[in-house]
């Protein structure tokens, strides 16, 4: 070995990136273990970090997942040397004393000219790279050959640890099926949600409609420790996005510009809609068959505007007549009087929000619907279903009727649900709506993007069709085995969202993405970051347009 | 500078031995010498020294019962000089042919009477460009201190380099990965390395 070169650490092809080590061993499914060099300090290194591994016809493409220290002989673990001895410290570091990098290989990027040629892009791994194959961290130019530029479709989400590239998301694919947004409490997925909604908004051909709970997304939305908060879409796409809102009133306190008031008719509800409600109306099976029976009696179109009216005495006679045995119907009747309470539930609506909604939609105006006051989940979980089903009947119609005519395909749709698991939760998925589209409406142009706390509560069968997840840290074991299901290499990325930080920081994996990536989202909030989505203020507009009209004059 | 000190006096494949030619002149252990096959230099580095009669039957005897000074007893019998001898043993541990360096055992012992010389500084550089010659000392099977040769030839070679530690650093990892799995050994070696 060559004394004076001992220290010289390689810089790699064209010396743009660090060499780290060489692969020692692994496999395909465990992934590889790699010798970090002498030289590289461990402390650099970070889980969720890419490197690329030169094989001999092909590049690969991995990420880091774990670190581990050892020894060449482990009697140094009993005994250790005195590194207090700079001369010990250095001879040991890298030679007996050693770290290992667990790499899991994500992507093969094809070499050569004749690949070049075919114009291929990065490919799934199929095999590993050879014995003592040299390991280098990833170069900028290597993150955005896999992650794309930003384009037509592919969408700037955020930038990985420690680089300033930009990660895209391929939006077409994004919105191919549904998708979701995971993390705890504060971790950010309403902001996530946002910068989705505006990729959306900017570069795909599909619509969202938003269930917004808590008035996040349409107008202007909170942001912890800044008093001014956020813009929200219609703020920065005035056109683009149109607000509907169930409380006028609480719309005109916070100066919102509301394009819609929605109603929900009496008519409008259905058996299926109550069910939905058996847990915050505290509703028996018995209950639920009493409902049917009501339905039955009344015709489905009068069955609860009729019911609610009724006296007492009236409520008692008719008990006689379809439910002799029990005090079923006076309980119903007291759980459902509450809906009486929601002042948009109306007997007949005056308009119908729901060809408000298509009509904007259609138009390709995204629809943001604000709950205003009305926050608890009864209301929630009862407008988003109401609205939802008879969305579905209609684009499950157009979709069929465009396979005649190929003019009437419907604009593909993304609904955007927050506390999902109260409508995919094992118990109701079969039965719900959107347990239908989660699992089969991509044929009929709708998917859902869910945006959860415990993706825990959603069923199995329907997060197995969750095709891009994005994910904030999670904590607890059950809802990171829920996020993680299905997926190749799930323990190592456990490990990896595990470290993730509390803020502005997400895994993202799935259909959208080649390779799972952790990401640092970015900015959303600043004046500098509206400009980057292509707001600009009215007082710069009329600059411009004045600048314009002096160039016009001359 | 390289300075001529002594002999060939036996020669096999691993080791040579010579004769000083100056009593008590031995080079010092653990120090490069140089000697020949007639065409290849072959390096060597001292590890074991003896000074003792010319004839193995016929042991020195104490002869300073009276005298005040040791000098003195060189100076009263002036005869011993020519009936002891000062010998030393060197390990192979590579040669040169044609200005190359090779850190292998060469083709062919060095020549009985062939000189051997003591190498100097810039010799010293050269040889220990490479490291490879340490794993030829800590794997012999020569009943000598090889440890201790390892570290003696090390400080030597960082001297004749004007004490440049990060050649010491060099050697020492070298030594580590040659002894990746006796660490107790690697570390009585640095130990002596470090001084």
């Amino acid at each position: 070995m060559n004394a004076d070169r001992f220290f010289a650490i390689d810089d790699g092809p064209g010396g743009t990136s660090r060499q780290l080590g060489i692969v020692v061993s692994g496999s395909l499914t465990e992934g590889l273990e790699v010798r970090l060099a002498s030289g590289v300090s461990v402390e650099d290194m970070a889980v969720g970090r890419y490197v690329t591994i030169e094989g001999k016809r092909q590049c690969f493409f991995g990420m880091v997942t774990d670190i581990r220290l050892e020894t060449t002989d482990k009697q140094m673990v009993g005994n250790p040397p005195d590194v207090s001895d700079s001369f010990v410290a250095d001879v040991i570091e890298g030679t007996s004393t050693f770290a290992l990098l667990h790499v899991l290989p994500m992507l093969t990027i094809p070499r050569g000219a004749a690949a070049q040629l075919r114009n291929e892009g990065p490919q799934p791994v199929k095999t590993i790279p050879a014995h003592y194959s040299r390991v280098h961290e990833a170069s900028e130019e290597d993150v955005s050959a896999v992650f794309g530029a930003e384009d037509s479709s592919h969408y700037f989400i955020g930038t990985p640890l420690d680089m300033e590239t930009k990660v895209c998301l391929n939006l077409e694919r994004f919105v191919e099926r549904s998708s979701g947004i995971f993390g705890k409490s504060g971790t950010g997925k309403t902001f996530l949600t946002r910068i989705l909604l505006i990729g959306m908004v900017q570069k795909s051909k599909a619509v969202s409609l938003v269930f917004d709970m808590h008035n996040e997304y349409g107008w202007k939305g909170s942001w912890e420790g800044h008093g001014d908060g956020v813009k929200g879409l219609k703020q920065l796409f005035g056109q683009k996005v149109a607000v509907f809102t169930l409380d006028e009133e609480s719309s005109r306190r916070r100066q919102v510009q509301t394009d819609h008031v929605v109603e929900i008719g009496y008519d409008q509800i259905e058996p299926e809609d109550i069910e939905m409600l058996k847990e915050p109306l505290m509703l028996s099976p018995r209950a639920m068959d009493a409902v049917h029976a009501l339905v039955k009696h009344f015709g489905e179109r009068h069955w609860l505007e009729e019911f609610l009216k009724l006296e007492a005495k009236d409520r008692d006679e008719l008990a006689e007549e379809i439910d002799p045995a029990s005090g079923t119907l006076r309980a119903l009747s007291m759980s459902l009087s509450r809906l009486k309470r929601l002042p948009f539930l109306t007997a007949h609506a005056r308009q119908d929000c729901l060809k408000a909604i298509l009509e904007y939609l259609d138009r390709g105006t995204n629809v943001v619907l604000e709950f205003g006051r009305y926050q608890d989940l009864t209301a929630y979980v009862l407008v988003a279903n109401v609205l939802t089903r008879r969305l579905h009947e209609h684009y499950v119609e157009r979709k069929e009727k465009a396979m005649g005519d190929k003019a009437q395909e419907p604009r593909p749709l993304v609904i955007a649900i927050e506390e999902a698991h109260k409508f995919l939760n094992p118990e109701v998925s079969r039965q719900t709506i959107f347990g239908t589209i989660a699992r089969e409406m991509r044929k009929y142009n709708v998917t859902l993007l869910v945006i959860d706390q415990r993706p825990s509560g959603i069923d199995d069968e329907i997060m197995s069709q969750i095709g891009t997840r994005i994910t904030c840290l999670l904590d607890d074991e059950r809802d990171v085995d829920s996020v993680l299901m299905g997926v190749s290499g799930k323990n190592e990325l456990k490990s990896v969202l595990a470290k993730l930080e509390t803020k502005q920081q997400a895994l993202i994996f799935g259909h959208a993405v080649p390779m799972p990536v952790v990401v640092r989202t970015r900015d959303y909030g600043t004046a500098e970051s509206y400009r980057e989505f292509g707001f600009r203020e009215a007082a710069e507009i009329h600059t411009l347009v004045n600048e314009d009209l002096k160039l016009w004059d001359r | 500078m390289c300075t001529k000190i002594g002999e060939v006096v036996e020669a096999n494949t691993i080791s040579f031995a010579a004769q000083s030619y100056e009593l008590h002149q031995a080079p010092p252990f653990g120090s490069l010498v140089r000697a020949s096959d007639g065409e290849a230099d072959i390096f060597g580095l001292v590890y074991s020294v003896v000074t003792a009669s010319i004839d193995t039957g016929r042991r020195p005897i104490a002869r300073g019962r009276d005298e005040q000074d040791e000098e003195d007893i060189y100076r009263n019998n002036p005869q011993l000089p020519k009936l002891l001898r000062t010998d030393f043993d060197s390990l192979i541990v590579g040669f040169r042919q044609a200005g190359t360096v090779r850190q292998y055992l060469p083709p062919r012992p060095p020549r009985l009477h062939g000189f051997v010389y003591l190498s100097g500084n810039a010799e010293i550089v050269e040889f220990t460009q490479s490291l490879d010659f340490l794993n030829t000392i800590v794997s012999c099977s020569l009943g000598a201190p090889l440890d201790e040769l390892a570290a003696a030839c090390v400080r030597l070679a960082e001297e004749a380099r004007g004490g440049d530690y990060s050649f010491r650093v060099a050697a020492g990892r070298e030594l580590a990965m040659l002894l990746s799995t006796n660490q107790q050994r690697l570390k009585a070696i640095l130990r002596r390395i470090r001084q």
